[in-house]
């Protein structure tokens, strides 16, 4: 890894022609952006595929392929949790139940959603927090993928400029930016959109003989669970603990994630995972995109099909990798990292170690996709948010659209600029992932709580969701305040409150029940401030906004298949069948 | 929006695995190559599935003048 990977002429080339479509995709939509709809809502006109796609893929960041496939290492199977029961059940209810009331308010972002159905100051807060953990987000994509480039790519430059010493990170980190810059600036979402589909089959594709090529040479499934038993007698648990989503989840201390059933349950089935998946803009602005209610709807279903069977791209290669160090036999053996693995190291280890010249240069271009996918998704989603709910909202009301377009394009500019600067924090700081973990439980799971009430119960007051999402907020951080992972002692951790209350056995555990505790505060000081105070909105205002008020949308297909809650039994159903399998 | 994202999807991995594929070919007695791979030819392999891929996408996309 310290030399870098001898790539061959066609591994540039393969390169070169990713970012030339990327490039072009950009240049070629850059026409159709004549207004600011167009720009920050690819002009809700996209067919439900295109968006279904990009709802995933505009996750599939550096977040999820290098620290999916680094936990698939650490814990095994246990894994996918983060997929069957932490995923699919929030997408089905985001598609069913949340996006009549995103999609036929007519809102354009989460935030304004919120200034529709509650206030001003309960918008404000949620697009504030939003427009900084996205950046944070978006940096963090960008420092990732520098960092992979400066450890993969055989070139070793520096360059003094003004004094100060560019090294191989500063060059990719530019180049990496500029590129993403380049494409939102010109095509706004609808190319952060397209490119997010692009990459999602390059990544497919890229990684998929990864999988294979492994499989083989640990001796297939049989062979993967043969020595995958060995890892789990050598860290001291049942032979099956690498090997089992939910038969060792019955007591915490059997299974290498430290979580039990009711904690991922209720934590990430629940509260995290609808929290992230349904209050997240992120990802709801890809569904909002789409050209019709039906195809908004049929956004997460259709995003949950490749969604549900993603575990076998990026957790196996994990599985397997910790499988092959095990074995003295097979030739590959992950880095050392103090008394542990660098599991970080997973996926671009793997990548070295099985992919000749030709297909390596695909399978970097598949990495590298899925970074700048991740970036440019926030980047977008930072740039609607800023020039509807901040600017428009606070700065500069009743402007002209041409004027919103352009503020929209600035915003862009500088969302890139900034998150250039976060990956430089990222850089200083070694802990910043799981800072921005934290606050994603700070800030999302308290949201969930507060579109739960908004949505299905009228009485829901806009004072209510203002102070209970700030008791959720604070919920959090006392809590996260007062407990400490078992093992940890940085603050970033927890326990900064000084007096430790409970040990968890693992940083997943604390972070599922910081969540839980989050959601219901802001649930109960919600329920109990909206039955004090008075609802201003009448019945009349809050129609399409709250399910009792709002007429049931008739559903117009053609065919029972092709109908929305058909499409959620169908994915339901495949999610229930492959937990069984893997039980 | 006037572009088909097929047809950009469609020329990228037709382009990319006629690239691979004829790769793949030239390098076929290449076994010092293929060693990383344990002895496949992968490059081959993914190159005519990418090469499917992209005639599939161009095939279903609608060539069509872009909207005024």
């Amino acid at each position: 890894m310290e030399t870098g990977f001898s790539l061959g002429w066609i591994d540039w080339t393969t390169m070169l022609i990713y970012f030339v479509f990327v490039l072009g995709i950009g240049w070629a939509l850059k026409r159709y952006m004549k207004s600011s709809k167009a720009f920050l809502e690819a002009g809700r006109s996209l067919p439900a595929w295109v968006t279904g796609l990009a709802f995933i893929s505009a996750n599939l960041g550096a977040l999820e392929v290098i620290g999916m496939a680094a936990s698939g290492a650490k814990y095994g199977m246990a894994t996918v949790h983060f997929y069957w029961i932490g995923a699919i059940p929030a997408m089905i209810f985001l598609a069913i139940f949340m996006m009549p009331f995103y999609y036929g308010s007519k809102a354009r972002s989460v935030p304004e959603y919120l200034k529709l159905r509650f206030d001003e100051k309960t918008r404000g807060f949620n697009a504030f927090a939003f427009a900084i953990m996205t950046i944070f987000a978006s940096g963090i994509s960008m420092y990732a993928l520098a960092l992979l480039a400066e450890t993969i790519l055989p070139f070793h430059f520096t360059a003094n400029i003004l004094g100060y010493e560019f090294g191989p990170f500063d060059i990719y980190l530019l180049i990496g930016a500029l590129i993403v810059l380049i494409y939102t600036y010109l095509g706004g979402l609808t190319s952060a959109i397209y490119n997010e589909v692009l990459q999602f089959f390059l990544i497919f594709i890229g990684f998929l003989p990864l999988v294979i090529i492994g499989l083989i040479n640990i001796g297939g499934w049989e062979g993967l669970k043969e020595n995958l038993e060995v890892v789990s007698v050598n860290n001291g648990y049942e032979p099956g603990a690498w090997l089992h989503t939910w038969k060792f989840a019955g007591d915490a201390s059997s299974n290498p994630m430290g979580v039990g059933w009711f904690g991922i349950l209720m934590g990430l089935g629940f509260v995290l995972s609808f929290g992230y998946w349904g209050t997240n803009f992120l990802v709801v602005q890809r569904a909002m995109a789409a050209g019709s209610m039906k195809a908004a709807q049929k956004t997460p279903l259709i995003g949950a099909i490749p969604k549900m069977f993603l575990p076998f791209l990026v957790i196996l290669p994990g599985m397997i990798a910790i499988a092959l160090t095990s074995n003295p036999d097979s030739g590959f053996a992950l880095a050392p990292k103090g008394n542990s693995y660098d599991y970080d190291k997973v996926i671009p280890m793997l990548l070295g170690h099985y992919y000749p010249i030709g297909i390596l240069g695909l399978g970097l271009t598949a990495l590298i996709a899925s970074f700048m996918s991740g970036m440019a998704g926030n980047v977008t989603a930072f740039n609607t948010v800023w020039t509807y709910d901040i600017y428009q909202s606070y700065l500069r009301p009743n402007q002209s659209d041409k004027h919103y377009l352009k503020v929209g394009q600035m915003a862009t500019i500088f969302g890139v600029l900034v998150s250039i600067l976060t990956a430089y924090v990222a850089q200083m700081f070694n802990n910043v992932m799981d800072f921005l973990q934290l606050i994603f439980a700070f800030i999302n799971a308290p949201l969930f709580a507060t579109f739960l009430l908004g949505m299905f119960w009228k009485r829901a007051t806009g004072h209510a969701a203002f102070f209970g999402l700030l008791s959720g907020t604070f919920a959090a951080a006392i809590h996260h305040g007062l407990t400490q992972p078992f093992g940890e002692t940085m603050l970033v951790k927890g326990g900064w409150l000084g007096t430790i209350a409970h040990t968890y056995p693992s940083v997943m555990a604390q972070n599922f029940w910081t969540a839980i505790y989050a959601f219901t505060a802001t649930l109960i000081i919600t329920i109990v401030l909206s039955l004090a105070t008075k609802q201003k909105k009448s019945n009349e205002e809050l129609k399409g906004l709250v399910y009792s008020l709002t007429p049931r949308i008739k559903d117009e297909s053609k065919s029972w298949y092709d109908s929305p809650i058909s499409l959620a039994i169908i994915v339901g159903v495949i999610a229930i069948v492959l937990s069984l399998l893997f039980w | 929006m006037g572009l088909d994202i097929k047809i950009p999807i469609g020329l990228m991995f037709t382009i990319l695995g006629l690239l691979l594929t004829i790769y793949g070919l030239a390098t076929i007695s290449d076994a010092d190559l293929y060693q990383k791979s344990l002895g496949i030819n992968v490059n081959i392999w993914v190159g005519l599935l990418m090469l499917v891929f992209g005639i599939f996408m161009l095939a279903i996309s609608k060539f069509k003048k872009p909207e005024k």
